[in-house]
C-alpha cells in the first residue's frame, strides 16, 4: 500500500516536481475580465434580467418609456426600497430572515413624525428615528438570537406586534407634516436636483457604502462566515451571536431611514407606513441573486433586483396592459430569475 | 534532545463511573510527527479535547515546555501553541481561501476595513510554506473548489497563521482517496520541516505508519504501546500488535487492558 503511494508523494499536487516547486500562485489579475465576471456573476445575471425586461417594455410602448416622467416616479419610490433591501442581503447571507422591517419602518417614521410635529428640527427627528430603528432591530435580533427562536416566525410575530401597537395608539389616524417642505432636511434629502429626485443619490451612496461593507470590511467578512459555517466561525473566535444581532440592528437602521424618506415624500405619516414593502423587498433580495441558504450574496445584485421589481409595476401599466397583469409579471420575473440564478451559481458544500 | 512542546503525565478522565482515560502519558517534541492510533471509543477524542483545553482531566499533570501548567483551559492551550484541525467542520466552503485563513482575525486597518492585498500576500506565503502551490487556484479561490486534501492544507495553513507549534490533526485522511492522502502527507512533511510538530490521529494504521516518527496506540483509555519508527519494522507489525490487544489470544496477563479497567472500577 505504501509503495503505491510513493510516486504521488513526489509531486502530490500535479505536474513534475520541479514545476510545482518553482511555480508561484497564479496572480488573480491574470485575466481580470474573467475574474470580474466570475466574482459578480449573480449581480450580472440580475442586470441581464433587468435589461431584457426593459427592452420588452420599450418595444411594447416606445413613447411612454422614453418620457422622463416614468423614470422620475420610479426614482422617487425606489430609494425607500433600497434602504431595506440592502441590509436584508446581510441578514439572508447570515442565514436568517427579517420580516419585521415594515413595522420598524412604520414605528421609526412615527417617531420622526412626532418629533417634527412637536416643533423640533427634522434633523433631530431623523436621528430619533434611526435610534428607534436600532433599538427595534436590537430587540428583534436579541429575541431571535438569544431567545433561540426561528427568525422566520419570530420576526413575523414582531411585525404584527409592532404594527398592532402603532394602530392601537393612533387608532388609524395619520399625521400631516405641512411645515416639512420649508425645512433644510427636506431640501437635502427629498427635493430635486436638475429634475432628478435627490433621494436616489442618497440611496446610491448607501448601496455603495454597504457593498464595501459587505466585500471589504470585517463586518461583511464575518457575516458571510457565520452564514456559511457557524461552528467553524465559533471555533475561530468569532462571537457568532453578536454578529447575528448586528445584522438585525443594520436592518433596523435601514428601515428607519426608509420610513423617514417615505414620510418626507408624502409630507404625511400613515399608521400603515411601510406595510406595502414587505413582499417587493423580499422579492428584490432573491431576484438580486442572494441565495436562501446563507454564506454568500450580493448587495449590488439586490439593488438591481429592487430596480427590476420597481419597474415591473410601472412597466406593465405603461406598456398598455391592465393593472391585473402586475401580479402575474411579478411572479414571472421572480421565477425566471430564480431559475437563472440556480443555473448560474454552483452551491459548494 | 529536541525541546518538549507538551507532555501529559498520568492523565485520567472519568465521566461519572465511566473511565474514558485511565492514566495516559503522551508527549510531543519539536519537529516531530506523533501518530496516535486507536479504535473508536479508545479515548482519542477525549484526549484531543483535553489537549485543546475544552475538557478538564479528572487527574494528572500537563507540562508545557517542561513546566507544569495549572488551570489548563482553551486559552492556555492556545498560548501553548496547540491548534486542533477538525476534519469536517473546519472551513467555510463558500468563502475564499483568504477568508478562511483569516477567519476571526482579519487583517484590518482604519475602522475595520480589510487590508485585502496584505491578506492575499500573507496567505500566499503561508500556503507556500506548507508546500501548497498551484497553477489553478489563487488565494482568492473558493474553498469549495478544492479537493479534500487541499482543504486540509488550508486548515493547516490557518493553524500556522495562528502561530501553532503543535497542530493536532483529527482523522485528517479518513475520508480521503490515496492521492488526496498523499497531498496531506506532503503538507505534514513541510510543516515538520519548518520545525513545528504534528499529532496525527487516525484509525487507519497504514496512513499513520507512513507519516509518523513515533506511534502511540491507545486502547480502551490506556496507552497500549509507544514505539519509535525504528522499533516497528512494518505496518503489519503494528496491525498484529493491535489485533493482539483487541483480541488477546488466550495469553493471560498480556496487554489485557480490559482486566485492568475492570480492576480500576
Amino acid at each position: 500500500m505504501s509503495k503505491t503511494m510513493e510516486p504521488d508523494l513526489q509531486s502530490p499536487l500535479g505536474g513534475t516536481h520541479g514545476e510545482t516547486a518553482g511555480k508561484e500562485w497564479r496572480h488573480p489579475s491574470d485575466n481580470w475580465l474573467r475574474g470580474f465576471i466570475l466574482d459578480n456573476r449573480a449581480a450580472l445575471g440580475t442586470l441581464a434580467v433587468f435589461i431584457v425586461m426593459m427592452a420588452v417594455f420599450m418595444i411594447a410602448n416606445p413613447t411612454v418609456f422614453t418620457t422622463w416622467y416614468l423614470y422620475s416616479s420610479v426614482l422617487t419610490t425606489l430609494p425607500v426600497a433600497l434602504f431595506v433591501v440592502v441590509p436584508l442581503v446581510f441578514v439572508v447571507t447570515c442565514g436568517e430572515i427579517d420580516l419585521s422591517f415594515p413595522a420598524t419602518m412604520g414605528f421609526a417614521s412615527w417617531v420622526f413624525a412626532l418629533v417634527v410635529q412637536a416643533g423640533y428640527d427634522p434633523f433631530l427627528g431623523i436621528a430619533a428615528a434611526i435610534v428607534t430603528g436600532m433599538l427595534l432591530g436590537f430587540l428583534v435580533g436579541s429575541l431571535v438570537v438569544y431567545g433561540g427562536l426561528s427568525s422566520l416566525i419570530a420576526t413575523l410575530g414582531m411585525n404584527f406586534l409592532l404594527r398592532g401597537l402603532i394602530q392601537i395608539i393612533n387608532e388609524g389616524r395619520s399625521t400631516a407634516l405641512t411645515g416639512l417642505a420649508d425645512s433644510w432636511a427636506y431640501k437635502i434629502f427629498s427635493s430635486q436636483l436638475y429634475g432628478i429626485p435627490v433621494q436616489i443619490f442618497w440611496a446610491i451612496g448607501f448601496v455603495v457604502l454597504s457593498a464595501l461593507l459587505y466585500n471589504r470590511h470585517r463586518f461583511g467578512a464575518q457575516v458571510k462566515v457565520v452564514g456559511d459555517n457557524p461552528d467553524s466561525a465559533q471555533q475561530m473566535g468569532i462571537d457568532v451571536k453578536r454578529v447575528r444581532v448586528k445584522v438585525f440592528v443594520f436592518v433596523g437602521i435601514g428601515a428607519a431611514i426608509a420610513g423617514t424618506f417615505s414620510v418626507m415624500i408624502n409630507f404625511t405619516w400613515w399608521p400603515t407606513a411601510g406595510d406595502g414593502y414587505l413582499l417587493p423587498v423580499l422579492a428584490s433580495v432573491f431576484v438580486g441573486g442572494t441565495p436562501t441558504w446563507g454564506g454568500i450574496g450580493t448587495v449590488v445584485g439586490g439593488a438591481i433586483g429592487a430596480v427590476t421589481v420597481s419597474f415591473i409595476q410601472t412597466g406593465v401599466v405603461a406598456a398598455g396592459l391592465s393593472g391585473f397583469y402586475v401580479q402575474f409579471f411579478n411572479g414571472l420575473i421572480i421565477i425566471l430569475s430564480l431559475l437563472g440564478h440556480k443555473w448560474n451559481q454552483a452551491r459548494y458544500r | 534532545m529536541a525541546e518538549r512542546i507538551i507532555e501529559l503525565r498520568d492523565i485520567s478522565k472519568s465521566y461519572g463511573q465511566v473511565y474514558a482515560l485511565g492514566g495516559v502519558n503522551l508527549s510531543v517534541d519539536r519537529g516531530e510527527v506523533v501518530g496516535l492510533i486507536g479504535d473508536n471509543g479508545a479515548g482519542k477524542s477525549t484526549l484531543i479535547k483535553i489537549l485543546s483545553g475544552v475538557v478538564k482531566p479528572t487527574s494528572g499533570e500537563i507540562l508545557v515546555r517542561g513546566k507544569p501548567v495549572t488551570g489548563w483551559n482553551p486559552a492556555r492551550s492556545r498560548d501553548a501553541g496547540i491548534e486542533t484541525v477538525f476534519q469536517d467542520r473546519a472551513l467555510a466552503v463558500q468563502q475564499t481561501i483568504v477568508r478562511n485563513i483569516f477567519m476571526g482575525r482579519e487583517l484590518t486597518g482604519w475602522l475595520g476595513w480589510l487590508k485585502v492585498d496584505k491578506e492575499v500576500a500573507e496567505a500566499s506565503r503561508l500556503m507556500r510554506e506548507i508546500g501548497f502551490t498551484s497553477k489553478v487556484f489563487t488565494p482568492q479561490s473558493i474553498v469549495g473548489q478544492l479537493s479534500g486534501g487541499e482543504r486540509q492544507g488550508v486548515a493547516i495553513a490557518r493553524a500556522i497563521y495562528k502561530k501553532a507549534e503543535l497542530i493536532v490533526l483529527d482523522e485528517p485522511t479518513t475520508a480521503l482517496s490515496l492521492t488526496e492522502t498523499a497531498k496531506v502527507f506532503h503538507f505534514v512533511r513541510q510543516v515538520r520541516a519548518s520545525g513545528r510538530s504534528i499529532l496525527f490521529i487516525g484509525h487507519n494504521i497504514h496512513h499513520v505508519f507512513d507519516i509518523a516518527d513515533r506511534f502511540v496506540v491507545l486502547d480502551r483509555g490506556k496507552v497500549a504501546l509507544t514505539a519509535d519508527r525504528s522499533e516497528v519494522k512494518s505496518a503489519e507489525d503494528l496491525i498484529n500488535f493491535m489485533e493482539d490487544v483487541a483480541h488477546p489470544s488466550g495469553l493471560p496477563g498480556l496487554h489485557d487492558a480490559g482486566d485492568t479497567e475492570r480492576a480500576a472500577r
